[in-house]
């Protein structure tokens, strides 16, 4: 299915024509589908005036920026170090083994993707695992399976 | 209307502190990272809905405010009454009737609320009994907990920019700089150079324009107090950024933020647009003819970019890639010019040091280490949260009379400070202070402020082998002792987790440590082999018990142990059955449980589950 690149005008012109907006526009594409399709990079360069290899170079540098499409449900495990020694490993093990993907992959069915994160500042409430932006503190390893009804 | 004169803030101060004394009560409600994630936002709907409904005398739904983190985070969502500073915690939208009626309505209190001291098990009322509260002193935090994150008007009823009035009105420039060379203000982010040195450098660069640059790239794991202060005080960190482009002699100013935090970008957003609309920021602030303008960039969550040079490039729009510094940022910093970066925590002290001086400043923490310093305290404390304390505070003071010591009153193990940058001290290190000098000269370092306790059930082998895999994910590849380095080093600690080394490769490491710390070009590189270097340093006998026996002693390294049932303890509840993921579990209700040796992938999720600690980790 090929997204629908109407908006994309739009958000670029949200920027000034520089490179300087460069990462600000490639966020608000990324916002927009979720990932960076390869039209909507193309365009960007030539609307910014910048080279595609720096586009890609930029896109690929950030952790923010997926090139592949994503699921329906992100669930982000925070791994931060706090998260990390209150066991967020084993969760992240669980809801691999539950989804049958590694962190960084998407279900075949586009349902989920699965993602680990260094650290999203609630470290008192650790370990925390973040369902399409809401974030859900002190998780329980048996809370897997509630995690991925959420969202 | 934009605010003309000091005169004119003086009288809307007045105004907006007439404002709120029309309520007979102020109910905050956190709204913090932590109390987010227990459910704040609902709280403070269940609120609005029925104070809408609600008729009670001096009171209105406009004094309920959504403040920013109040720092006691485990026990949220919070709520404090005010005046009377009732505290209360674990709070649901169920609660909230019952809080109304008692507390708002009448002057009594919720007692099932209230906070209980894990000490003496008592209920405490009101926050400054409580000893989290009661042992810190706060400067960056002061409006954290106590202002709505959102409206300017409860800034200024604070004493907001007056400090701006004062630097734009009253001060020269260079006098706003000897007051924060005065201070002995230094850079909060980690690296600890003094605030008024690099102004002073940078006022006096010829090359124009200057730029001034927050940095919010708070990417050390384990640390938020750059997150609270942006989202739930945003205007102090504007107030302390114009008064330095004042001093500098700059015009345009940049945040940098991390996208892992959506709400401070958007909590910083309203402020700027909010202080430009009263005239702090834009065109002729105050009426002095002085202009600045600041914009908000997101990061795109590289850890790299908290590097000063790295950051500017990301800012350019660039791959945040960190160059050589033979020249200064200071000199030569964004777009190649004169650059003052400094992070949240900094700027935040500022409006301080202007309005009450830098010597009152200087007169807390310790002589090289002036001032406070803001904490996350985390991990396997009691109290975790957002603390902070004059610099000189020992570990011992933060851990158990404000942390109140480790959870379920297991052995203290460690506490690691600085980030993967930083490093592990043991008990023995307990009654160190805590300032910039000292933790370096421990082997660790303060580093922006990340405090991770850890217990008996950490293994500083898998701490270590946690950072340097989180450092060989962040290096941005450009050097080789760091890209490369750090992943040998990697590599050689998780053969140590696997019972695979031998005691050569400890000194193999040793070795590439020092290479990595000479050879690499930036502080990401330089400081990376430290989470292995402190551990090894204070830890020895774990490597080596790892490394000899095959035994990982605190019971955390797959590959060298194993989960079995106690049969004594099962009482056959299933739990752990239904936990595991990958079947290795069988067993009928009521019957002991057996797990399967070849099917177990050593998870542990059957022991965190297992409420009747019938499974032993050997």
């Amino acid at each position: 299915m090929t997204p629908d690149f109407s908006k994309l005008p739009q958000i670029i012109d949200r920027y000034p024509k520089n490179s300087e907006s460069l990462i600000a526009v490639l966020q608000d594409i990324q916002k927009e589908y979720h990932y960076l399709p390869s039209e909507t990079l193309k365009e960007t360069a030539k609307a910014l005036d910048v080279p595609l290899s720096k586009v890609f170079s930029v896109s690929t540098f950030y952790n923010a920026f997926s090139l592949y499409p994503r699921g329906e449900k992100v669930i982000r495990i925070c791994v931060g170090t706090t998260c990390h020694i209150r066991g967020a490993k084993v969760i992240q093990q669980q809801l691999e083994d539950r989804l049958k993907i590694k962190a960084g992959q998407t279900t075949p069915d586009l349902k989920y993707t699965l993602e680990v994160v260094n650290c999203v500042g609630a470290c008192a409430m650790a370990p925390v695992v973040i369902v399409n932006d809401k974030y859900y503190g002190s998780v329980k390893v048996s809370d897997s399976k509630k995690l991925m009804r959420r969202g | 209307m934009p605010v003309q004169t000091p005169q004119q803030l003086n009288d809307l101060q007045k105004q907006y502190l007439a404002d709120e004394e029309k309520f007979a009560r102020k109910v905050l409600v956190c709204c913090g990272p932590g109390c987010l994630a227990s459910g704040a936002a609902n709280v403070v709907e269940e609120f609005k809905k029925l104070l809408k409904k609600k008729r009670i005398q001096n009171f209105s739904v406009e004094a309920l405010k959504e403040t920013g983190c109040h720092g006691l985070c485990e026990q949220g969502p919070l709520v404090v009454i005010e005046p009377q500073g009732i505290f209360y915690t674990k709070v649901k939208a169920k609660h909230v009737e019952k809080i109304i009626e008692t507390s708002i309505r009448k002057d009594e209190v919720v007692t099932n609320l209230l906070y209980t001291d894990p000490k003496t098990n008592q209920t405490i009322e009101r926050y400054a009994d409580i000893s989290f509260y009661s042992h810190q002193h706060r400067i960056a935090l002061r409006h954290l907990g106590k202002i709505s994150q959102y409206d300017i008007r409860d800034y200024i009823a604070q004493g907001g920019y007056q400090a701006l009035a004062k630097a734009l009105t009253k001060m020269k420039p260079d006098e706003i700089i000897d007051e924060v060379t005065k201070s002995g203000l230094r850079g909060r982010g980690g690296a600890g150079f003094l605030a008024g040195r690099k102004w002073a450098t940078c006022r006096k660069a010829e090359e124009q324009p200057h730029y001034v640059i927050c940095n919010g790239d708070e990417g050390d794991p384990g640390a938020f107090m750059d997150r609270a202060i942006m989202e739930g005080d945003p205007h102090s960190v504007l107030e302390g950024m114009i008064i330095c482009a004042r001093a500098v002699g700059s015009n345009d100013g940049y945040i940098y933020v991390r996208e892992e935090y959506p709400l401070a970008v958007q909590n910083l957003q309203l402020a700027i647009d909010q202080a430009t609309e009263y005239g702090f920021l834009g065109e002729n602030i105050l009426g002095t003819g002085f202009s600045f303008n600041i914009k908000v960039s997101r990061g795109g969550g590289a850890f790299v970019c908290g590097e000063s040079s790295a950051l500017m490039k990301s800012v350019a729009g660039e791959v945040g890639e960190p160059r050589a510094k033979y020249v200064r940022s200071v000199l030569k910093g964004l777009f190649d010019k004169p650059t003052v970066l400094n992070n949240v925590e900094s700027f935040a002290n500022v409006p301080v040091i202007i309005n009450e001086g830098g010597e009152k400043f200087a007169s807390l923490g310790t002589p090289k280490s002036t001032g406070t310093k803001a904490f996350s305290l985390v991990g396997k404390v009691r109290n975790t949260g957002l603390i902070e304390v004059p610099m000189g505070t020992t570990l011992r003071e933060i851990i158990y009379d404000i942390g109140g010591g480790i959870q379920n009153d297991r052995p203290f193990k460690a506490v690691q400070t600085g980030g993967p940058s930083g490093g592990c001290l043991p008990e023995s290190k307990l009654d160190l202070p805590v300032d910039f000098d000292t933790l370096t000269e421990a082997g660790s370092m303060m580093g922006s402020g990340g405090m991770i306790v850890v217990d008996d059930r950490t293994c500083v082998v898998d701490l270590a082998k946690y950072f340097l895999g989180f450092l060989v994910d962040e290096s941005c590849g450009k050097c080789t002792p760091c890209r490369e380095g750090l992943y040998q080093l990697h590599r050689l600690a998780v053969k140590i987790s696997e019972g695979e080394a031998t005691e050569e490769d400890l000194i193999k490491m040793e070795k590439l440590s020092e290479m990595i710390i000479i050879g690499s070009l930036c502080g990401l590189g330089k400081s990376g082999p430290n989470p292995f270097l402190s551990t090894i340093q204070y830890f020895r006998d774990e490597y080596l018990a790892h490394i000899r026996e095959k035994r990982c002693p605190a019971g955390v390294c797959r590959a060298l142990i194993r989960y079995d049932v106690i049969a004594e303890k099962c009482d056959g509840c299933m739990a752990c059955i239904e936990t595991c993921a990958v079947h290795a579990i069988t067993g009928k209700k009521g019957e002991v449980h057996v797990i399967d040796q070849d099917k177990c992938d050593k998870c542990g999720a059957c022991y965190a589950v297992c409420n009747r600690d019938a499974i032993k980790v050997t």
